[in-house]
């Protein structure tokens, strides 16, 4: 799968976020990386359809994304979107939210809808949490139950906004395990991280947004060891300063 | 340290609290009767009973029907305080200021004096409804705004990202949402809007207050009247509230486990 950024613009309130950010990916598993402000997350929901670019283009396998409410709305369908917190619906039981989208989005039977949803449940170990609600799930879980919702319609690409950082270390692994896990089953992923082991270790390609625009992206083992542009190098310095 | 109990409290506890109330109420009211030498007498009543059955039923029909058209004007206006065109913004704002800053009783002698003269309603049973719907729209307008205001933007975000069309987000977020949050306010809304409807008497609207005031010119026993037709709104507001109890554990998220399933 392929995505091509084409002189991708965003305002919000006269404070200019994306300055015409280009690039093309060849997508299998992409990170983005960058300092807090840069606009990945802005960038991120461009590309799944949430927010529209004020100005720009972009291209999946070729074919423009029109921003327009009657298409976004059948492009959303095939795109998973994973929040940072509080991704699930507070008014429904963990397996309401994932049979959700699938009945009403989809159309599918509720019958149907259940098997599907109770086979991911059992997979990803989860089936003690079936009938809990949002605010009875740990953090960890919430995450992986949103992971599983977006997962669970077979979408083309899955998007995830920095899906740990509100987690302890202890989840956050939990959560990046089942991660890494679909992505060797072929899953299409684009993540926004401040895993910086987990960009390296289980993503092929590293994206490096700041200062408006994509400064520097290439194979990620390449991006750590030998950063290009001194943006990067200061990045990668400061945030590597306390690792263990 | 101290350990905090988390336990239903005993059946036998519960019953001795409430007999316990119950005798402190009563015998409050019996000593205060008895010390002015009042001798109550409810028999009169009986002979009236057709009259009072009538006026129960308006009170209860009018009730109900200000209930729907004051939802119906409470979520619209809620919505145009919203808006961002500023002409409906402005007026729904305006109507919600001024309705809530001004007695009812002003309001029915207004509307219906002036207001439904000028514009030829004389039926004073439509006239009432209305009147009382556009006095609880301005209240439950509020209510429903702040219900809304206070639903995290996060959901909708969800809702759009799973695909889900603005209808169905309405159908399928906003109003359960919603109701969980808004049910304990509409519900005591509503039993205001029972009381309220006695104030429509000053229109000759016959509901229960204006039969108890002709029953009252005709037998002149206004304590036992009075006492009477309080005990009917109160049974009136108390059945709301009992079921409210109900509805709210419906709409409460813990008991809507395995709804699916
Ligand atoms: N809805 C919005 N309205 C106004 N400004 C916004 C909005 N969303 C983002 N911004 C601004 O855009 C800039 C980029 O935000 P964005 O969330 O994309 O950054 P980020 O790279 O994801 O940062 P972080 O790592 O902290 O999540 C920030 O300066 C932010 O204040
Ligand atoms: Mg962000």
């Amino acid at each position: 799968m392929n995505i091509e950024l084409i002189n991708i613009c965003k305002t919000f309130q006269d404070e200019l976020v994306l300055q015409d950010v280009c690039g093309s990916f060849d997508i299998h598993s992409i990170a983005v990386i960058g300092p807090s402000g840069g606009g990945k997350s802005t960038l991120l929901r461009i590309i799944g359809g949430l927010l529209t670019p004020d100005s720009g283009n972009l291209k999946i396998d070729g074919e423009i994304i029109g921003f327009s409410n009657k298409y976004l709305h059948s492009y959303r369908r095939n795109i998973g979107f994973v929040f940072q917190s509080k991704g699930l619906f507070e008014h429904l039981t963990a397996l309401e939210n994932i049979m959700l989208p699938l009945v009403h989005a989809f159309g599918m039977g509720k019958s149907q809808a259940l098997e599907i949803s109770s086979k991911l449940f059992e997979r990803f170990g989860l089936t003690d949490e079936k009938s809990k609600y949002p605010f009875q799930l740990s953090g960890g879980q919430q995450q992986r139950i949103a992971i599983a919702r977006a997962v669970a319609v077979k979408p083309k690409l899955l998007l995830l906004d920095e899906p740990t950082s509100a987690l302890d270390p202890e989840y956050t692994a939990e959560v990046l395990n089942m991660l890494g896990e679909l992505q060797n089953e072929g899953l299409k992923t684009i993540i926004v991280t401040h895993e910086m082991g987990f960009a390296k270790n289980a993503c092929e390609e590293v994206v490096f947004l700041a200062n408006k625009q994509i400064i520097e992206s290439g194979n990620s083992s390449r991006i750590f060891k030998n950063p290009q542009t001194e943006e990067l190098q200061n990045f990668l310095n400061k945030i590597l300063e306390w690792k263990v | 340290m101290k350990q905090t109990v988390n336990k239903e409290p005993s059946l036998a506890n519960k019953a001795a609290s409430g007999i316990f109330v119950a005798v402190v109420l009563i015998g409050f009211l019996w000593f205060s009767v008895s010390s002015i030498g009042l001798e109550l007498d409810f028999s009169t009543l009986y002979q009236y009973r057709q009259r009072l059955w009538e006026g129960f039923l308006m009170t209860v029909i009018i009730s109900v029907a200000s209930l729907f058209v004051s939802l119906v004007i409470g979520s619209l206006t809620a919505m145009g305080q919203n808006s961002r065109i500023l002409i409906i913004s402005y007026f729904c704002r305006a109507y919600v200021q001024i309705i809530r800053g001004t007695p009812l009783l002003v309001q029915i002698y207004f509307f219906y004096y002036i207001i439904g003269t000028a514009w030829g309603v004389d039926n004073r049973y439509v006239a009432g409804v209305v009147i009382l719907s556009i006095f609880e729209g301005a209240y439950i307008s509020e209510i429903i705004r702040g219900g809304l205001a206070s639903i995290d933007r996060q959901q909708y975000e969800v809702a759009k990202s799973i695909g889900l069309t603005p209808v169905k987000t309405l159908q399928l977020v906003t109003i359960p949402i919603l109701m969980a949050r808004i049910l304990p306010a509409l519900a005591g809304q509503f039993a205001s809007i029972i009381k309220d409807s006695s104030l429509l008497s000053v229109i000759a609207v016959i509901e229960l207050t204006q039969t108890v005031q002709e029953i009252s010119a005709d037998n002149f026993r206004m304590f036992e009247n009075y006492l009477f037709v309080g005990a009917l709104y109160f049974i009136l507001t108390f059945g709301v509230s009992l079921l409210s109890g109900v509805l709210e554990r419906r709409y409460n998220h813990e008991y809507r486990v395995n709804q699916y399933l």
